[in-house]
């Protein structure tokens, strides 16, 4: 079977046969009669739009780009990557400057950091929540995530760079946004992991917001830009023989298919070796090339949340075989469906009750199943759970960090 | 990654394989390139349909044919076997193996049937209708659905049918967008509390007939909801099939799944397998698109690709392939062979399929694969439509193969 088949989108909307299995998955349509659905809006909406773009409808704009119609059709049809393409190429709507400040998350990172703890309690108010529910249309219900004090990278300057070259085996790390603006404790568990294990990490020589939020706001020439940036990087860190981690199923999925896909970059040369950290610690697990260690009084409940852009990658099962091999997890494997959040879609105005009701069951489901954590390895969907189950959320890296022993898996791999 | 059997294709075949398998404590997995056949569920599982009595009428069967190869007395025996399992996945049929019951299509015709979910309208095998008079209810604004030919089929039988449409506010909704008026769209909103509104609606045309007839547009997520709806409704309440996509079939679907992930088997959704790692005659581990250079391997595979409309097979310029493996298939070679004329006509296309022997293991370039099976409508030398037999052999090949594995390990 061609590899040619899976990868590009113009070639697949003829293949669609009509059998609306995409629309059943698709989690809009569940809520939303005004969405076209993914049938619609995609395979047959492209060829009304091929034969006049006036046939382009902005109602385009409700589909989260979760690509679960994908993951449903018998057919593999590229219906989320044709709808992305339209709204990309078809759209009139002009962003808003809501959309500017929520495409632009290492932007605003980059100040935000600065003044974390202004930031967070201005955030935080409710009259500040209602100018921008007001003004903006961010929604007032959306808690903001808090941005950390000291960014990742500058930690990693001052208190991890120079021991990293104590290591023979070394691996790249594209951290992304939000473990560098807002949750840095994620990337610091990730070199913790890598280095008990035997493995140093390199930072990329220079690395940019992956673009996801600019493609899915309109912002195409931006998203290009720094996809090439992030490429040429990404090719440096190859080319010295390092494969380059993430700890991010959203950026991992962005890079891999959607610079080809959407942005139509050549990716090919360095998209096996872009990975989620999760991926490779279980390869290497797997092959016998390093063994992890565990605390023997670790003891967790935890659930699982497969991602849409995990789901989409079908990677879930290195992320749940690691968690599954803590000695002392008790682990439960909740539906794949999605949390609603979407990225920035959830934290716009308009479709804020959208992005609840997609959520809902899921959340029930959490609700029910008594956990003391669930762990997923995307940071919107940890925001959307923790904010609406009430339940905190971790990345299975920072769970295997806080889980492992570290004396024990450094003697292991010696 | 390794696994005790990897199956290739997540649809009926596949999943009642992995399920039987993991119940015996095999580590399985599940890949599964999309969504399945299943999709397109009537209600009743066919196991022969040629006469009244599946035993007879597979005895009319070619020696090549999958329950040949199986054996007949032991087909039967595994049909045995299949209510059971099913009951334990949560799912509750009709019928029996020793003589077929009637079906009613959308078309308002009856054909025979092996198993039919409980909550459908059957006729029992003798063809007597069990009602005088039925009211025959349809969603307002719902095209998949065809009250017309369905009662004019009924009446021909004797059956007085009541025709009544039903509109509800919340469903309404849905007709901003006639396109997306689906049994699914329509069951995701008869749910929880409008449960008890749709009763009270369906009662107000339920005095005085002997049952009232539906579509199929109830309890997506699970049984719960068709249960409240029988209860709440004065008089006996069955389902008939609407046009795809079936809702039951959605919800059989995903109760298989979900029940041989309970049993700790991993399912692999979207992503397709795309070749083999032959060690000799053996298949040492599989290759798929998502994976890239991750090989899963395992003591034993199964492949449950289906026809193809789910491309496990496909046919191009130079004939019929197996795209996986390049595996032997039975099929003609000239292509004006494989049509007839008369689209009603049975269509030679529809039995070509992998090439297996007895056992089931499929060869390449004539040379048998040891540890490979294929199961399920992959297979060759059976006619599912003309002799009305998918289901059966997409859940008798699979235990059979399931208990080959089982047996030799
Ligand atoms: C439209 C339709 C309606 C039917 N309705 C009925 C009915 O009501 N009653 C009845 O008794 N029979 C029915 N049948 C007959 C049907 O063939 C069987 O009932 C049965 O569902 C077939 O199951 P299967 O598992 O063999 O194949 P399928 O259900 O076709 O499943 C095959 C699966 O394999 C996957 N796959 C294919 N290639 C790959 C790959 N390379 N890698 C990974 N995965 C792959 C596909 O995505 C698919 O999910 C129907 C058949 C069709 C086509
Ligand atoms: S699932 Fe695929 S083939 Fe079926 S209607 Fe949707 S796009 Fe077309
Ligand atoms: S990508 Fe998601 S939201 Fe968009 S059409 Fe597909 S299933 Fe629906």
């Amino acid at each position: 079977m061609s590899k040619d088949q899976h990868t590009n989108p113009e070639s697949t909307f003829e293949q669609c046969m009509k059998c609306t299995v995409c629309t059943v998955y698709c989690p809009v349509v569940a809520v939303n009669p005004d969405y076209p659905g993914p049938k619609q809006a995609g395979p047959d909406g492209e060829r009304y739009r091929l034969k006049d773009p006036l046939f382009y409808d902005e109602a385009l704009d409700l589909c989260l780009n979760c690509k679960r119609c994908e993951v449903a059709c018998p057919s593999n049809v590229k219906i989320g990557d044709i709808i992305q393409a339209a709204r990309l190429k078809y759209s009139t709507k002009k962003p808003k400057l809501r959309d500017y400040i929520l495409a632009n998350t290492d932007i605003m990172g980059g100040l935000a950091t600065t003044m974390a703890p202004v930031v967070n309690f201005t955030l935080g108010l409710s009259p500040v929540k209602a100018v921008m529910d007001g003004v903006l249309g961010v929604d007032h219900h959306r808690t903001f995530p808090k941005y950390a004090g000291q960014k990742f990278e500058t930690w990693f300057k001052r208190h991890a760079a120079s021991k990293q070259a104590e290591f023979d085996k070394k691996v790249s790390y594209f951290h992304g946004c939000y473990a560098n603006y807002n949750y840095p404790k994620l990337a610091k568990d990730l070199v913790k992991i890598l280095n008990a294990a035997g493995y140093g990490v390199n930072l990329l020589e220079k690395e940019k917001c992956c673009g996801v939020a600019l493609i899915s706001n309109g912002f195409k020439d931006q998203a290009q830009s720094q996809a090439e940036l992030n490429l040429s990087s990404i090719r440096k860190a190859v080319g010295r023989g390092e494969p380059v981690l993430t700890t991010s199923s959203t950026c991992t999925f962005t890079m891999r298919d959607e610079y080809e896909h959407i942005l139509g970059l050549d990716n090919s040369d360095v998209r096996d070796s872009i990975m989620l950290a999760t991926k490779f610690l279980y390869t290497l697990i797997d092959e016998g090339r390093i063994s992890l260690a565990f605390k023997e009084d670790y003891k967790k409940r935890i659930a699982y949340h497969t991602p849409c852009h995990m789901e989409k990658l079908g990677w879930a099962i290195y992320s749940t075989s690691l968690l599954r091999m803590i000695p002392g997890v008790d682990f439960l494997m909740l539906d794949s469906q999605c949390c609603g959040i979407a990225g920035t879609y959830g934290f716009k105005k308009e479709h804020y009750q959208d992005s609840q009701k997609i959520g809902e069951s899921l959340f029930r489901q959490i609700q029910d199943s008594n956990v003391d954590l669930v762990a997923t390895d995307c940071e919107t969907c940890k925001w959307q759970i923790e904010m609406s189950a009430g339940v905190t959320v971790e990345n299975p890296i920072s769970i295997i960090a806080d889980a492992l022993d570290v004396e024990a898996t450094i003697k292991l791999n010696r | 990654m390794k696994f005790d059997t990897i199956i290739i294709g997540g649809g009926l075949s596949g999943l009642i394989a992995g399920i039987e398998l993991s119940r015996k404590g095999q580590k399985c997995m599940i890949v599964s390139a999309g969504q399945s056949a299943l999709h397109f569920f009537s209600g009743s599982l066919e196991l022969c349909g040629l006469e009244d009595e599946p035993a007879k009428a597979m005895e009319q069967l070619p020696q090549s044919h999958p329950y040949r190869k199986i054996g007949l007395d032991t087909a039967l025996t595994l049909a045995e076997r299949v209510k059971p399992l099913f009951a334990e996945v949560g799912v509750n049929f009709k019928g029996n193996a020793e003589r077929n019951h009637w079906r009613i299509t959308p078309l308002g015709v009856l054909k025979r049937a092996w198993l039919t979910l409980d909550e459908y309208a059957s006729v029992p095998s003798d063809g007597l209708m069990p009602w005088k008079k039925v009211a025959l209810l349809n969603i307002d604004g719902f095209l998949d659905f065809h009250t017309s030919y369905i009662a004019a089929g009924l009446a021909e039988r004797g059956v007085e049918c009541v025709v009544k449409g039903i509109s509800m506010p919340e469903l309404e909704r849905l007709r901003h967008n006639p396109t997306e008026m689906r049994s699914t769209n329509i069951a995701k909103t008869l749910t929880g509390e409008l449960i008890g509104k749709l009763a009270a609606r369906i009662n107000e045309y339920a005095k005085d007939v002997d049952a009232v007839l539906m579509p199929a547009v109830v309890g997506l997520a699970g049984n719960a909801d068709v249960v409240r709806l029988k209860e709440k409704v004065d008089r006996p309440l069955h389902f008939l099939a609407t046009l795809p996509p079936s809702v039951p079939g959605i919800r059989l679907q995903m109760m298989l799944k979900r029940h041989f992930q309970k049993l700790g088997g991993v399912y692999m959704l979207g992503d397709t397998v795309r070749e083999g790692v032959f060690e000799g005659d053996r298949l040492a581990g599989i290759m798929t698109v998502n994976h890239g250079d991750t090989c899963f391997k395992a003591d034993n595979f199964i492949l449950a690709s289906g026809s193809f409309f789910s491309k496990g097979l496909v046919s191009d310029i130079n004939g019929v392939r197996e795209p996986v493996f390049g595996l032997d298939v039975d099929s003609l070679d000239e292509r004006p062979q494989w049509y007839r004329k008369d689209m009603f006509e049975a269509q030679p296309y529809m039995s070509f399929g992998v090439a297996t022997d007895v056992g089931f293991h499929p060869s390449r370039n004539g040379q048998p694969v040891e540890n490979l099976y294929a199961t399920g409508s992959v297979l060759s030398n059976c006619h599912p439509m003309k002799e009305g037999s998918g289901a059966g052999v997409a859940i008798l090949t699979a235990l059979h193969v399931a208990d080959t594995i089982l047996k030799n390990q």
